[in-house]
């Protein structure tokens, strides 16, 4: 019954051919528009470490005073933390692991060829970075906490730079120049780079784009004066050379804690802590907080709304392309209607006329997903080429592509009903009688 | 015209009639929001800067010795001030819109608060001559300032600032702000001076408050000053970037020597914004001609299946004409209410984006706006449908009835 029904619908939609495209076009339209904003936003707001995110935990204090607080409206924790109460987390160690981050622009030159400088991402990090993250290593390995506390100068080097300073071989044991000082490469990492760079938040850099150039210890790199890209101060006297005493706030926390019992556990220490600070008057407030990686990437509402508001824009085109779509569909269905007569009297249920005329909807799915793909792939194309960060990574995955037939489908089929309904309600004798 | 019987008629074609109405009704609902955040981003690229944005081209010195930084500085900036065609020189630590904020909170008093962040920006000699700025009120730096002034802390260890006009209004409304003290951290500053409004380092950063709040001191040569500012004619522009990079490329052979006109700063700072844009008229453009189409394809539909009834019309008297406003007065009724309904509709979306997103309300005119758009979108749109229908001749009446 189902060929018959598709001979019937191909045999319709070929009758009139400038509204089956217009039709088809329509929906293409749509469903492209809705396929390329959809990749983008499900792109910038995925789980950066989907086998990880659970288990990593971001905690706040707020060392502010009261007078002049981090937020216009007061109530924001300050996104980041200072020197003193970083390391006094870190050395508690009262997680299973626990890492501090600053990211800072660093000269790089090659150290064996006369090769320019040139400036790359930096991170300035603790030992427990690249186990948590599950960065991969191609060679070598990190450094351990006794390198951390023995400020040596060592360095990991991304996959990249790799490539572009030593051609991809193993560089484990040279020495690179950050900055004008010597660093001896321990570790090359395979490409890795989470989208978003949910470590890189309010450490002033972009939140989404290709990973890290060198990664180095947190305080070997300060002992060679490298400042961080991001700095807030809390109180006077705050500067780039002491700023590890200095009242300001500059470095990104991260927690791995693996279970719930951990994470409360985590959370009474943290508050702990902070009445501990505002006993001994370094803080005023004992406020704190403890979000978990995706919670706290929504909470700082990484995805631009500009992501948000197109996707909303392409929800609102596909609507107006459906309704489109409802009103051409019913036209042609509507002029059948002493063929659906003829159809009726000769035995077809209701049942049956609106499957045929839901199959002929189908149809113009099928070939509106498939119109649509092209123009989703014209529209990341065309994001590719837009200068924000992270236009490189636009691209359709396999999911987005089943996705995209999903969409059209379920479109055109509700698109479908209405004429289908209609169709199915057509009185046979009127029509007949009109032959 | 009369209108009784086309509502009659539309009333016996219900559901094709409210399938143009919502049609009509979600394109001027996009349209009317569309257009709206299309105005908005236009209003963001326009952003004035009085600075002289065309005549400024910037070279970025990174990575040199900070210890060599008093004596190469200037250095530099003779050997720049050589340069054909350059009519001022000086290094700064940062310029407007080149999203490396450096932000200080002023207020009036020394235990005052603000929720403003200002930019702060440090001048070399000659700042004021090769940046363009406007001075409205007061005097610019004197030498001695400039040579007398460092930077400590993050903060200058000067006693003189220049602020903007904004900040001027905004910090003494309706006094003048020369003399006044400007404070933070328990240190404090004279204003000397007020120039024309410049922006910010990040104004999206900043925000509204602190978008044209940016304050000037004066800075003697440090390795802090990253930015060399040169101005020239316009047509000279391209030419003098490319020989002053080449120039500090030689001079400084162990920096980062990275040259960019103000008008690349500029574009840059703005172009996800221009982006956004053009998506979104792309989108309108699209939108229009997809509901255009529907409501040509809907009312073709309506004049097939009328064939007869225009036929009768026409044998009992009524002209091309008339058959053609029918039509077309039918189209202005579905017309209105869509337009009604999506004006309605259009202020909704405003009203949940104006809570979800940084969005400001829609002035009241962008709806009849849009509205007018969209009858005239559907009188286009039913002119081809119309005309064919006036076509129809007389006798198909006398035909199969």
């Amino acid at each position: 019954m189902f060929g018959y029904y598709l001979d019937l619908a191909l045999h319709s939609l070929k009758r009139n051919k400038v509204l089956t495209a217009l039709m088809v076009l329509a929906l293409a339209l749509g469903i492209g528009a809705t396929i390329t904003t959809l990749t983008v936003l499900r792109l910038l707001s995925g789980d950066p470490l989907p086998q990880k995110s659970a288990q990593l935990f971001y905690p706040q204090v707020d060392p502010y005073p009261e007078n002049r607080p981090f937020s216009r409206s007061g109530t924001k924790l300050p996104w980041l933390m200072s020197y003193v109460d970083a390391m006094n987390l870190l050395r508690a160690g009262k997680a299973q692991r626990q890492t501090a981050v600053a990211l800072a622009q660093v000269k790089v030159k090659p150290r064996t060829t006369e090769g320019k400088p040139f400036y790359a991402d930096g991170v300035m990090t603790t030992a427990d970075f690249f186990p948590m993250f599950d960065a991969p290593f191609q060679y070598g390995a990190g450094w351990s906490a006794a390198d951390d506390d023995r400020r040596v100068q060592v360095a990991v080097i991304s996959g990249f730079l790799n490539d572009k300073l030593y051609g991809g071989a193993n560089s484990v044991g040279r020495m690179i120049r950050v900055e004008d000082r010597d660093f001896r490469i321990i570790g090359v990492l395979k490409s890795w780079a989470p989208q978003p760079r949910f470590y890189a938040l309010h450490l002033g850099s972009r939140n989404y784009g290709k990973g890290e150039g060198v990664f180095m210890p947190l305080q070997a790199a300060r002992a060679d004066g490298i400042g961080p890209s991001m700095m807030m101060s809390y109180g006077s006297g705050s500067s780039m050379e002491h700023l590890e005493t200095s009242p300001a706030i500059w470095l990104g926390v991260w927690l791995e804690l693996p279970d719930a019992s951990a994470v409360s556990a985590y959370r009474l220490f943290l508050a702990d802590y902070a009445r501990q600070q505002v006993a001994l008057g370094r803080f005023q407030k004992s406020r704190t907080a403890l979000s978990g990686l995706m919670a706290w990437l929504r909470g700082e509402h990484v995805v631009p709304d500009d992501a948000r508001l197109q996707a909303g824009l392409a929800f609102g085109f596909l609507l107006i392309c459906v309704v489109n779509t409802v009103g051409l569909l019913l036209a042609k269905c509507l002029r059948r209607s002493r063929e659906i007569g003829v159809r009726r009297a000769l035995g077809a249920g209701r049942g049956a006329i609106f499957a045929q005329f839901m199959v002929e909807a189908a149809i113009v799915g099928v070939a509106g997903g498939v119109l649509g793909l092209v123009f989703a792939e014209l529209g990341l194309w065309g994001i590719r080429h837009q200068p924000a960060q992270y236009a490189s990574l636009a691209h359709l995955d396999l999911a987005m592509f089943l996705f995209t037939f999903v969409v059209a489908l379920a479109a055109s089929l509700v698109a479908g009903l209405l004429p289908a309904w209609r169709a199915c309600a057509v009185a046979p004798a009127p029509q007949l009688k009109a032959l | 015209m009369e209108i009784r019987p086309i509502l009659a008629s539309l009333r016996r074609h219900r559901i094709p009639a409210t399938l143009i109405v919502l049609e009509i009704a979600l394109a001027c609902a996009v349209l009317c929001n569309a257009v709206f955040m299309i105005g908005q981003r236009i209003a963001d690229i326009r952003w004035p800067n009085a600075i002289d944005e065309q005549g400024i081209s910037m070279v970025t010195v990174n990575g040199t010795d900070p210890r060599l930084a008093a004596s190469d500085i200037p250095r530099d900036l003779s050997a720049l001030r050589g340069i054909a065609g350059v009519t001022a020189a000086a290094a700064a630590t940062s310029m407007p819109l080149d999203q490396n904020p450096a932000l200080s909170d002023f207020t009036t008093t020394p235990d005052g608060k603000t929720t403003v962040n200002t930019s702060i920006y440090f001048l070399g000699s000659g700042g004021q001559q090769a940046l363009g700025l406007r001075l409205l009120a007061g005097r610019f730096f004197n030498a001695d300032e400039y040579a007398d002034s460092g930077i400590k802390d993050f903060n200058s260890t000067g006693h003189v600032v220049l602020i903007t006009q904004s900040d001027a209004q905004r910090l003494w409304p309706g006094q003048s702000a020369l003399g006044r003290n400007l404070y933070t951290n328990d240190r404090s500053w004279t204003v000397v001076g007020v120039v024309a409004d410049v922006l910010a380092q990040d104004p999206r950063f900043s925000g509204p408050g602190g978008r044209h709040s940016s304050a000037f001191f004066p800075l003697h040569p440090d390795a802090v000053m990253g930015d060399y500012v040169l101005r020239s004619a316009p047509r000279d522009r391209a030419r003098v970037l490319r020989e002053a990079t080449q120039t500090l490329g030689k001079l400084e052979p162990g920096a980062v020597v990275q040259g960019a006109t103000y008008a690349g700063v500029r574009g840059d700072y703005f172009a996800n914004t221009r982006s956004m844009a053009w998506m979104l008229v792309l989108v309108c453009v699209v939108m229009l001609a997809v509901t255009a189409f529907g409501i040509v394809g809907l009312t073709s539909f309506w004049v097939g299946q009328r064939r007869r009834q225009i036929g009768i019309r026409r044998a009992v008297g009524a002209t091309r004409g008339h058959i053609m406003q029918y039509f077309q007065t039918e189209n202005f009724l579905l017309g209105t209410a869509g337009v009604v309904l999506g004006m309605v509709l259009a202020f909704g979306i405003n009203l949940y984006l104006m809570q979800r997103y940084e969005i400001a309300r829609m002035p009241w005119y962008y709806l009849p706006a849009s509205a007018v758009a969209l009858w005239m979108l559907g009188q286009l749109a039913v002119l081809g449908p119309a005309l064919r229908a006036a076509a129809v001749p007389p006798v198909v009446a006398t035909r199969s009835v």
